[in-house]
């Protein structure tokens, strides 16, 4: 479904800032694919999604989605079959635009935008159905401006804007990590709901280990712009914090980094 | 006065069709667009040029329509492709396009190359086209009876005919923009103004929106200053100067007094506040000590304080409101206080 094929990306190249953002990345995740991503700040998590998604281009190196190279493709075109959900809740909807006008967008984004009427009748149902997934109580309030919702509802509807389509990946970064827990804890949910609804093929970035343990069927570690560590789903059961600790230490030889974010609650 | 009102009021309905290309640029794009003070002329430079070389007014308008779109692209173009700041390639354009102006009013003259104006004393022009028309009806002798009789006005306008056909076109336009803002592509486009990053994710190409944007926005501007020299029966490479201040100040003159609640009402304060414009001008006019080319310093005034006046009144408001909280906490201590001491 998705495949990365030695991807390199250095930032400010030839300067004293020289940084590998991505070394040597190989990444292949078969349909249906649940991967959750950790890694300290700068190990190259977000680097990687934005190559995916197309706001970057490699150095070298190949992205791959069903078998089409899209390496490429701008990022628009490329959205087409990637649905997205950013860490800031704002950042995924337009605040001066309604709930349906919303959706009315995400629910173009495989087909040719035209002069149709962006909510029809037809469409305003099938939103209905869609937000009332949510629990949310957002259905009543279809004409409310985005802008006037919470920061969680926001990210609710986020969420639902980028998997009501069925993309072909989806890609969560770190998406949870600006809400309250109460917050992060409904989003993380839904999450799971909408994705084993749709059975999407997806890359969940986050700081959260038992977050990155609880969801998902595949877990990579990433430092220093290399994957450094990838659990199967054969193992990843049975997997804890401790034995994630662990294992980086017997690969790195040294301690994790243990920032306050990265072991999470 | 009832004449020279009734004057503002028609040319307030054309420059209304200037002000909602504004509108999109400005409001729903987030875009400050410069051009329209080029494209203004051009539109007025190419529908004066071809009704003085005698095609029919009508096609010389929709002319002077594509004109204005293909400055509008252009200017686009200049910001996303040659990635020049929004002001910058908008005022790139408009100086460009002061030249082009020249040029294209030149093509009227058989021994010029140039010209800086088209006069259209005698031609054609959509509204002596309509007049014929609306003359036949015999609506403007009822009306002329009816002001003169009933409402005891010793003037009346010459005719009637002129404000009704703007007010059908502009009421045509404020109608399309509307159900253009809710189609597919319109909402990207205004999701192109509100959230680009959003709008990327899902699969819209924000370069050729803004594009698109600006075209129509600036064929709106363009079809406004083709009807503005039909109306006057002049074009002139300087009529555009301070346009989009006229515009903007219509845009928030509307958008102040009539809200932005819903898409069909913040176009329909966009049209009215171009109206208002035009009777505040008029007004303005009439003060003696005050000369026309005092408009331009006004229109600046007028644009100012429509911008700080809402921040004071929020800054005041905020004022008062912290200024009662703080006599209720005062109120709820003296109380508490009182209580205690008659514990004591």
């Amino acid at each position: 479904m998705l495949k990365l094929e030695g991807i390199n990306k250095i930032f400010n190249e030839a300067t004293p800032d020289e940084k590998v953002a991505l070394d040597n990345i190989n990444l292949h995740l078969a349909p249906g694919d649940f991967v959750t991503i950790i890694g300290s700040n700068g190990a190259g998590k977000s680097t990687m999604m934005n190559m995916i998604s197309g706001a970057l281009t490699p150095d070298f190196g190949a992205v791959t989605i069903e078998g089409k190279e899209v390496t490429k493709l701008p990022e628009y075109k490329r959205s087409q079959y990637i649905g997205r959900v950013f860490q800031d809740p704002m950042a995924g909807t337009a605040p001066s635009m309604t709930i349906e006008e919303n959706l009315a967008i995400a629910y173009s984004r495989n087909a040719k935008r035209g002069l149709r009427k962006g909510v029809s009748r037809g469409r305003r149902d099938f939103f209905k159905s869609s937000l009332e997934k949510l629990g949310l109580g957002l259905e009543n309030r279809f004409n409310a401006k985005v802008g006037m919702l919470s920061g969680g509802e926001r990210q609710a509807l986020s969420l639902l804007m980028a998997t009501f389509t069925k993309p072909s990946i989806l890609l969560l970064d770190e998406h949870t990590a600006a809400l309250d827990p109460s917050r992060a804890e409904l989003i993380t949910r839904l999450t799971k709901q909408l994705v084993e609804e749709g059975n999407l093929t997806t890359l969940m970035v986050t700081h959260n280990m038992q977050q990155a343990i609880d969801l998902g069927n595949r877990l990579i570690m990433m430092d220093k712009g290399q994957i450094i560590l990838s659990i199967d789903d054969e193992k990843k059961p049975t997997l804890t914090i401790p034995d994630l600790m662990s294992e980086f230490e017997k690969i790195r030889g040294e301690k994790m980094n243990s920032d306050r974010a990265l072991l999470g609650s | 006065m009832f004449t020279a009102l009734f004057g503002s009021v028609e040319q307030g309905i054309i420059y209304a069709i200037m002000a909602l290309g504004v509108y999109l640029t400005f409001r729903v794009l987030d875009f400050p667009d410069l051009t329209v003070d080029g494209s203004f002329v051009t539109g007025a430079a190419t529908a004066a040029m071809m009704i003085a070389l005698g095609y029919n007014p009508i096609l010389a308008t929709l002319m002077a329509i594509v004109a204005g779109f293909i400055a509008g692209c252009m200017t686009g173009l200049l910001h996303t492709k040659g990635k020049i700041n929004p002001l910058l390639s908008g005022i790139l354009m408009m100086i460009a396009l002061y030249s082009i102006n020249l040029r294209i009013m030149g093509l009227s003259a058989e021994n010029a190359i140039v010209k800086p104006n088209i006069p259209l004393m005698n031609a054609d022009t959509i509204f002596s086209q309509f007049q014929s028309f609306w003359s036949s009806l015999g609506i403007d002798a009822a009306l002329t009876s009816f002001v003169k009789d009933s409402l005891g006005l010793q003037t009346a306008p010459g005719t009637w005919g002129t404000i009704f056909v703007v007010l059908i076109i502009t009421l045509i336009i404020k109608f399309i923009a509307d159900w253009f803002l809710k189609t597919e592509v319109g909402l990207a486009i205004r999701a192109t103004g509100d959230n680009k990053r959003m709008i990327r994710s899902f699969s819209a190409n924000t370069d050729g929106l803004i594009v698109l944007g600006l075209g129509l926005s600036n064929a709106l501007v363009a079809f406004s200053g083709a009807l503005i020299a039909q109306y006057s029966k002049f074009a002139d490479a300087n009529m555009g100067i301070g346009m989009i201040v006229i515009g903007l100040a219509s845009v928030i003159i509307g958008e102040a007094i009539f809200g932005t609640k819903t898409i069909f009402r913040t176009t329909l304060a966009v049209v009215a506040g171009a109206i208002i414009y035009r009777i505040i001008y008029a007004i303005a006019l009439r003060i003696d000590w005050l000369d026309t080319s005092d408009m331009k310093l006004i229109t600046a005034i007028i644009v100012v304080l429509a911008l700080v006046i809402p921040q004071l009144v929020d800054k005041r408001r905020e004022k008062k409101r912290k200024e009662k909280r703080r006599m209720e906490r005062l109120d709820q201590q003296r109380e508490f206080m009182q209580g205690g001491d008659h514990l004591a």
